[in-house]
């Protein structure tokens, strides 16, 4: 049992896996994997906390549903299998600022944290506007040979690869 | 996305601890690839490091291997997102954006989390529900406009070529192989 402790698989062995587990998720959920629609769903949650039932009347969160459905379960897992896999190979630590980019912008927590709370609303806006984020179109899509998920995909890393040149090789 | 109550009864876990099980080892394998974190996001956009792209690329032949060899066996059905220009380029090109900018992706940042990164608990992912939010807002406005222009429907490559599944299936996977050995054999 001792890839379990290893800090590094082969992304060859991390890919087949993630393509068997989508075997199992056709076969078992009749769903294919994908993340981002629960965080949409959790966003309508918190708001219904602070302004009531009338929330549910979104017609997007009509579209989706408010509740803790098997993919908010799926993301919640996520968090404590990479727990598990970071605790067993020694590779778990709190950092506030990546390696890359203290190199390039410092070690000051704030700006960083800024900087990815903007991320995350371009994100969080942009994988609703698509209907899906890096699993539901990236993997879950693109092998089912969606037309939409590979035009999606690819705009992910046009997109991606544009804005990390200019972040690191013109502002860093 | 009109997600319809599957309950599954038969296997005797529910929907739920399902999800869950599948997290666990999601959220396991990619700690383990390296993709819970920033720094591998970033060197594959920035190009210096394949890993993640290898991640994706085998995880799609695997899989589209699979499910189409059992879709012919009458197991699974397919359950393509349907899509339009409006919603995948211009959503993509957000996406993209905020994917750089915050360096993990919905699924990654949950990853993120249980590998320790308080950037992606306390900045990305309060962002990225407040995103989201945001789009629920706007739908209504949106939705017949905007992301209705150039819409295609949920269909599939072998459907808008009108040909037998495997036509497409074999050649998509022997490129994707070839790309894969190409990254490789280039050192990346």
């Amino acid at each position: 049992m001792n890839f379990l402790t290893e800090v590094r698989w082969s992304p060859y062995a991390v890919g087949i896996a993630i393509g068997v587990l989508s075997w199992l998720s056709f076969l078992i959920l009749k769903k294919p994997l994908s993340c981002s629609t629960s965080f949409a769903s959790t966003a309508g949650m918190i708001e219904r906390l602070f302004r009531g039932k009338k929330v549910e009347q979104k017609p997007y969160y009509q579209k989706i549903g408010l509740k803790i459905d098997w993919q908010w379960m799926l993301v919640l897992g996520m968090v404590i299998g990479s727990l598990i896999s970071a605790l067993l190979s020694g590779d778990f630590g709190f950092k506030w600022v990546p390696a890359l980019w203290q190199s390039a912008f410092g070690d000051t927590p704030l700006l960083r944290l800024i900087v990815a709370f903007i991320g995350g609303i371009l994100m969080g806006f942009g994988a609703r506007w698509a209907d899906g984020c890096t699993s539901g179109h990236g993997i879950s899509g693109t092998l089912q040979l969606a037309v939409s998920s590979w035009i999606s995909a690819v705009c992910f890393f046009i997109g991606g690869i544009l804005v990390a040149l200019l972040i690191f090789r013109v502002l860093g | 996305m009109s997600e319809k109550k599957t309950t599954v009864k038969k296997n005797g876990l529910s929907p739920l601890a399902w999800g869950l099980a599948f997290g666990i080892v999601f959220g396991f394998v990619l700690q383990k690839g390296g993709a819970t974190k920033y720094d591998m996001i970033l060197a594959q956009l920035l190009l210096t490091d394949f890993t993640v792209l290898k991640i994706m690329l085998s995880a799609v032949v695997t899989g589209m291997l699979g499910i189409y060899l059992m879709k012919s066996l009458g197991w699974v059905q397919l359950y393509p997102k349907s899509g339009s220009v409006g919603m995948n380029v211009i959503g993509g090109l957000i996406f993209g954006v905020g994917f750089a900018v915050l360096g993990y992706c919905p699924g990654t940042i949950a990853g993120a989390i249980g590998n320790g990164f308080l950037d992606a608990l306390v900045g990305g992912v309060i962002g990225i529900w407040l995103g989201a939010g945001l789009f629920a807002a706007l739908y209504p406005k949106l939705r017949k406009g905007i992301l209705a222009k150039g819409d295609y429907g949920d269909v599939t490559l072998p459907r808008l070529l009108k040909v037998n599944d495997w036509v497409v299936v074999i050649p998509a996977a022997v490129l994707i192989i070839l790309v894969l050995y190409w990254i490789e054999s280039a050192g990346l």
